[in-house]
């Protein structure tokens, strides 16, 4: 189940961030009620959008150190987790998402291609808690 | 705008004490009182800089000083804006002064910081975003730096070993700063080889979380004149703006930037326009400034607000550090105090101090982290959730 609902989808069998955007416009957020507001418009309903799977590297870091709760360490010891920023292809917006298992700094590059996926976050006995996650692009599946 | 005049200037020293974090606040602000030759009863208004990690008298930190001091019926006012509350509880003193509400002014920050991580309040909050960027991508405060630091390098070709210089520079001015936590001088080879905190940055460039206090007592310069005050320094201008949407930067503590697929939208840059207001407010720019304090959460950071204050061009700000214009005897100091490297934060506390560094080296009082000359001094600083900060100061 995801860690946290309302964030992101399977559904299409693609995994896409559920983002927000003011109707006929090219302002979108992230997530959709907790990312702002375009002060240009007046009082608006946003509409639900699935975002765009790709983007390039806007930036990265590995963080060495296990973050504080509400961060769960998935497994002891702690394994650093790399995270990157990714500029949204269409939405030209950076969204934060750790990279999914393996993927490191050394093989990440400022403007690099990068496409969403979903990735266990934690688990415990019942289930596993999911969330969105970044990897390097599958190129031969771009065309 | 119209100025104001700093009568006086007081710091608790920076550590990890462990005490009440009232009784460093009381401290600078006796320091500061004596610093002015004030008598606590003019004082009309106590502005006070939140705490939120010591509890509800935390959160009425004006009133927390004020009545430690002895409740004297001053007006008060609490002020929060993460690590920019000082200059906003700077902010509302001059808006009291200004207005005629009051004429002299006690602006007082000071924290009792736990060890390790800064992290969110407990509970299951999916609400929060504050809360989410540690639950779902366990994005702690120096991740947000490690990616500044990290595009830095690939865009303009910084090294590690430019932000091991800041670390480098810095702990050499701290060394002669008794209100410093670390006066260590450090050379390279103990930057390079202290841990990895948030790959590029290592724990000897990322800024500690300390226990300190921090207090001015601001007046009206009329007040200032007929109480004998014939040359103060001044408040020249005080930024405290937020973000204008849309923001393409990532920071603090947001899962996202602003979308700018919209090519219409304005284009402002938010560190930009912080020092961009202040220097407004005081009809100056960056070619006036001697001597510089900024946020250096990073040793990198510090790199970035060469550039955003307009010191240099965008890429330049590696050339300032390497041609040694940013170190004391240079063309323009930053940092003489040490800055966040020398002293670890105390989050309400910080923005004062930077403003107490400067009001010392404006009265060429520095003692040996004196910058020769200086006339005006900026400070610059940023709070979590858009809150800058940037305080202009002259004589």
């Amino acid at each position: 189940m995801p860690a946290v609902e309302g964030l992101f989808t399977v559904d299409d069998g693609e995994p896409r961030l559920i983002g927000g955007r003011v109707p006929g416009t090219e302002s979108y957020f992230f997530p959709k009620h907790l990312g702002g507001a375009d002060p240009r418009v007046g009082p608006v309903e946003l509409e639900e959008v699935l975002l765009s799977r790709r983007g390039r590297v806007w930036s990265y870091t590995t963080s060495h150190y296990p973050p504080p709760p509400p961060f769960v360490v998935p497994s002891e010891p702690y394994e650093p987790i790399t995270i990157a920023a990714v500029e949204l292809e269409d939405e030209k917006m950076v969204v934060l998402g750790q990279c999914t298992a393996g993927v490191g700094p050394e093989d990440l590059s400022v403007g690099m291609k990068m496409e969403l996926a979903v990735d266990t976050l934690y688990q415990d006995d019942d289930c596993d808690y999911l969330v969105w996650k970044w990897r390097p692009a599958d190129t031969a599946a771009e065309n | 705008m119209d100025e104001i005049a700093v009568l006086g200037v007081g710091m608790h020293p920076w550590g990890k004490w462990g005490r009440n974090f009232t009784e460093y606040g009381v401290a600078a602000a006796r320091d500061a009182l004596a610093d002015a030759g004030v008598d606590y009863a003019d004082v009309g208004f106590v502005s006070g800089a939140v705490t939120v990690r010591c509890g509800y008298p935390g959160y009425v930190a004006g009133s927390t000083f004020a009545r430690a001091l002895g409740f004297t019926g001053a007006q008060l006012a609490s002020s929060y804006s993460a690590c920019a509350s000082g200059a906003t509880a700077l902010q509302v003193a001059r808006g009291q002064i200004l207005s005629g509400a009051c004429d002299v002014a006690l602006v007082v920050g000071a924290d009792t910081t736990p060890k390790g991580f800064l992290a969110p309040n407990a509970g299951d909050r999916p609400d929060d975003i504050d809360w989410l960027r540690f639950h779902l991508v366990g994005a702690t405060n120096p991740v947000y730096f490690g990616l500044h630091a990290r595009r830095r390098m690939d865009l303009y070709g910084a090294t590690t070993d430019h932000f091991a210089m800041v670390k480098v520079k810095n702990s050499r001015h701290g060394a002669h700063n008794s209100n410093a936590r670390f006066t260590k001088e450090y050379g390279l080879d103990d930057v390079r080889n202290s841990p990895v905190v948030s790959d590029p940055l290592r724990l000897l460039d990322i800024c500690a979380t300390s226990d300190g206090g921090a207090a001015m007592v601001v007046s009206s310069m009329e007040w200032a004149r007929s109480h004998g005050h014939r040359n103060p320094v001044r408040v020249a201008g005080i930024s405290t703006v937020s973000p204008t949407y849309p923001d393409p930067v990532i920071d603090l503590p947001y899962l996202a930037a602003d979308s700018v697929a919209d090519p219409s939208a304005p284009l402002v840059g938010f560190k930009e326009s912080i020092g961009a207001r202040a220097y407004d407010e005081a009809g100056l720019g960056p070619d006036d400034v001697d001597v510089a304090e900024v946020y250096d959460l990073s040793s990198a950071m510090e790199l970035d607000w060469y550039e955003q204050l307009g010191f240099c061009g965008t890429g330049e700000a590696e050339r300032l550090l390497r041609d040694g214009d940013t170190a004391i005897g240079g063309r323009l100091p930053v940092n003489p105090s040490g800055g966040l490297g020398a002293f670890g934060e105390a989050v309400p506390a910080q923005a004062i101090a930077q403003v107490c560094e400067l009001t010392w080296q404006l009265r060429d009082a520095a003692g040996a982290r004196q910058v020769d000359g200086a006339r005006v001094g900026i400070t610059v600083n940023q709070g979590l959730f858009g809150h800058g900060s940037s305080v202009i100061v002259r004589r």
